[in-house]
Formats: C-alpha cells, structure tokens, sequence
C-alpha cells in the first residue's frame, strides 16, 4: 500500500477508473451536504490513437464518461469525469475530489484512495505475472538449462 | 394499380412482442445476464465496441442481448446510441508503447527485448470441441509466475533507430473526424486508419487475404502484435491539468513491409498499422496490411487495379451499418417503384408484339 499520499490529478485519475461497486464499497457513507454546479451527465470521449503509433494522431474511437461537479457548503468545489455511465459513480467521484480538499484528506486518503489505488495494483501484477508465465523462453529451449 | 398505403400497426407490434418472446426463448432456461455476456463472450463484446466504435463493455453486452447475437445488429444499436451522447471533448493520443502487456509476440525477432508473449491465445490450440464445456467445469484459475518489471518498448522502433525503417510524419494539430464530417477523397491517413478501426472485420480480413494472395502484393511481416491495457487521458479545462480517467483494451499490429525506395528514399522498410478496442488480431492484422495497401499511392508504388490499394472503394465500402442499411433497405415497401418498372414492361411487351403485327 503506498504511503505517499496522491496528488489530486491522480486520485482523480483513480476514481475516474475504478468500478462503482469497488467504490461504493469503501465508501458508502450518506453524501454530505452539497449543491450540484453541474449535475451527473453521460458523454463520450473521443479516444485518439497514432499512426504507426509514433506519428499523426487519429480519432480510434470513442468510450463513455460521465461528469459531474458540486460544491461543498465551505465553497470547495470537486470535479469529476469518470469512465463508464453511471451518475452515481460520478457523483460520489465529485464529491470525493471536493472532500479531499478539505481536513478530511487525510482520512479518505487513508480509507478510499489507499485501498483503491492497491486493487488496482493488484489487478495490473495479476495481468503480469499471468502475461509472464506465457513468456516464451527461446534461450531455455537452445541450450538445455535450467 | 398500388397506391401508397397506411397500415399493419398491428401486425408490426405483433411482430416485436415475437421477437421479444424469441429472444427469451425457452423460459425453462435462465435468461442471460449482461454479466455473463460480458464475461464469457467477450470477444463478441469486444467487436462490437471495436465496430460499434464505443467502449462500454456493458453497454456492448445489453447490445448483443437485445439483437439475440446478431453482432452487426448489436453494432448498429451500439453506433444509434452513440449519436444521442454528447462528446465532452478528445484524448490524448494513446500511449501504446506504456501497454501493459497481456499478449505480444512479434513474427520478425525472436529475441526482441521484453520477450515474447503469448498471453491467452487460441494459437497452438488444436481446434477440436471440447465437449467437457457443456458440462460447465471448474477452471483453474491461470498459472502465474513472479513477474520482472520489462520494459516492453515496440519492436520496429530498434528498426526505426537504425534508420530501416520509413518515420511516421507528424500530424497537424487538426485531427480529422470522419463522424463530423463526411469522408472525400483523397482521404489522408489519419481518415483512413479512423474508418479502418470501426470498419467490418470480415470484410477488411478479406481485403487483407487478397493482398496476400497477389492483388496489390505488398509482402507483410508481423512485426508486432501487442494486446493490454492502456490508459487514457485528457486535458480537462475546469482542473487546467491532465487526468488518466479510463483504461481501456486494446490490440495493435504493426506490420512491416519492404518498400523498394525512390529517387528520393533510400530502399527501407515501411509500416502498416492497426489498432482495435479489445482483443481482436485477426482485425488488427488485417487492418495493418490494408492501411499498408492503402498507402501505394503516397509511396509511388504501382497501382495495378486491385481493389485493396482503392481508398474510394475501401473507405466506402468498409462500414457495415452503411453497407447493411442500404442493403437492407430494398425489402422495404418499394411498391409504387416496382409498379413503374412493371407498366414499362408491359408497355415493352405490348409496342414490340405491335410492331410484329404490323411486319
């Protein structure tokens, strides 16, 4: 588990990629009190790609995103674009980002992004160390060792 | 004489509540979750986002449940819904060289550094049924050995930095959109490569076979294929920063190819290139050698016909809701048409039989 705390565009960047029910778990809490400046609202991201992957841009495709914003009764504003279509996950991810701003940082840092940002970890060393037992051994194979 | 009618309200939404009835079917048997769609067939998923040209997973699910597997239907739903979502602006270009590697393997090195791998692949499998599936078994989860943190840098760039290999020309700041504007010709490559990823499958596989197979002969290599999970970014406005806010799957193939050179180029190599949301190679190859076909021109090649190195008849060609909705508008009522072409028929039949009367 990292002791660094994130900066904000990475927990950000967390939140935004997280499933809701991974979310939602760690953080099930009633919302505090809050007033939309932009209410949950389901768009697409255009996703570019490169051609020959190192040169001009291109339009690959596009994936779904929801954003959202609030402000919190102090004044402290939270933002959110996160992958995928559900409100509810934006919602929590704009007030989570507001939160975070504010005394209760540490704690949520602690609680949600810690926790958060491990099952992620988790998920990409799983992926590797499943990608690396189909490594294919060349030299293995020549020479007879091992 | 037919006349333009109304009608057939009911029999229409008799014919939907058949289709949902059919598209339950057997109710003795559990209705299909979106999740084991999603899970279980998800190559299915993933051709429709790749040619849906959206990705959401679950959305590429309930897509595939309601068009009962019929994937170009699943498509078309996925492409209808698309339009009703507003777009909140672009990524960055996608970093596909920071993949994290699922599965990568290159035809042209062996050695190539980061090592090849096979990931979960249908390769060196024998193709025979395995009829212990139906029976639904237990499945060992996959084996999995202390992975070492590997650079897995692209293949062709060793080629690249020995010069071998023909550059990629940056481009302008203005990246074309094919769903904003509609397409003319000549199309520029990053026009080409956008209509190619949302293209159909089969029909860019076959474009691709018939450059194998000497129409447009452009011999490729595999240089790489790499599948895995990249992330995405973009610059948000209201934070002034950039956030990695998806990841996504991917599959890239870059093929490699001899060009002869020109008077102004040395003999080298050049790159064909194919990119695809989730893990689709047979796409992503086929995509490579037809972008790869489609470059003759700019590379002064011979252009002998074949219909591979024709961007108008690729390009126009390669959508499959463009190519279905056509096709399939002609069984639609087309009947004051047909009438017009029956009274010419006859009145063909009755000048020509007056014409032999009077000989």
């Amino acid at each position: 588990m990292s002791a660094q705390p994130l900066s904000r565009r990475d927990w950000l960047g967390l939140i935004a990629r997280a499933p809701m029910a991974r979310l939602g778990a760690l953080w099930p809490d009633d919302p505090p009190e809050f007033t939309w400046l932009r209410k949950p609202e389901v768009g697409a991201m255009m996703v570019q790609g490169r051609a020959g992957a190192v040169g001009a841009a291109f339009n690959l495709g596009e994936v779904t995103v929801t954003r959202a914003s609030v402000r919190l009764p102090c004044g402290t504003i939270g933002h959110a674009l996160v992958q995928g279509r559900d409100t509810r996950k934006a919602e929590r991810a704009a007030l989570l980002d507001a939160l975070l701003q504010t005394e209760h940082e540490e704690q949520l840092q602690a609680t949600v992004l810690a926790p958060l940002q491990a099952a992620e970890q988790e998920e990409a060393e799983t992926r590797a160390r499943r990608a690396a037992a189909t490594k294919v051994d060349f030299f293995t194979m020549v020479r007879g060792e091992g | 004489m037919y006349v333009a009618v109304k009608g057939g309200e009911r029999a229409i939404e008799n014919a939907h509540a058949w289709l949902d009835d059919a598209r339950r079917g057997d109710r003795d048997v559990p209705d299909l979750g979106l999740a084991q769609i999603r899970e279980q067939l998800a190559l299915a998923v993933d051709r429709v986002m790749a040619e849906g040209s959206l990705y959401d997973p679950d959305l590429a699910a309930l897509a595939l449940k309601q068009a009962r597997g019929d994937v170009i239907e699943a498509v078309f739903l996925t492409r209808a819904f698309r339009t009703t979502l507003p777009r909140f602006g672009a990524s960055l270009p996608v970093d596909t060289g920071a993949m994290q590697i699922l599965r990568r393997i290159s035809a042209t090195y062996k050695d190539a550094p980061g090592g090849q791998v096979l990931g979960p692949t249908f390769d060196y499998t024998h193709r025979l049924l395995d009829f212990d599936l139906a029976q639904a078994p237990e499945v060992a989860p996959a084996p999995e050995i202390e992975a070492r943190p590997a650079d897995t840098p692209h293949i062709l760039s060793h080629l690249d930095a020995e010069g071998l290999m023909q550059g990629e020309t940056p481009g302008g700041s203005e990246v074309p959109d094919l769903t904003r504007t509609p397409l003319e010709f000549p199309a520029e490559r990053a026009l080409r490569l956008q209509a190619l990823a949302r293209g159909d499958e089969g029909f860019l596989l076959s474009l691709a076979y018939s450059t194998q197979r000497g129409y447009g002969r452009n011999h490729a290599f595999v240089g790489e294929l790499r599948i895995g999970h990249v992330r995405v970014s973009a610059h948000l406005p209201e934070l002034g920063f950039e956030i990695e806010f998806a990841e996504i799957e991917l599959t890239e193939c870059e093929s490699v190819n001899q060009f002869q050179g020109s008077k102004t180029e040395p003999a080298q190599f050049t790159r064909g290139y194919g990119l695809v949301f989730g893990q689709s190679e047979r796409k992503a190859i086929s995509m490579a050698l037809v972008d790869r076909a489609l470059r003759a021109r700019e590379l002064g090649e011979d252009m002998d016909g074949a219909p591979a190195q024709d961007e108008e008849f690729v390009l126009s060609h390669c959508d499959n809701i463009q190519s279905s909705g056509f096709l399939e508008h002609i069984k639609l009522p087309h009947y004051v048409d047909f009438q017009a072409e029956l009274e010419l028929i006859r009145k063909m039949r009755r000048d020509a039989a007056a014409r032999q009367a009077a000989e």
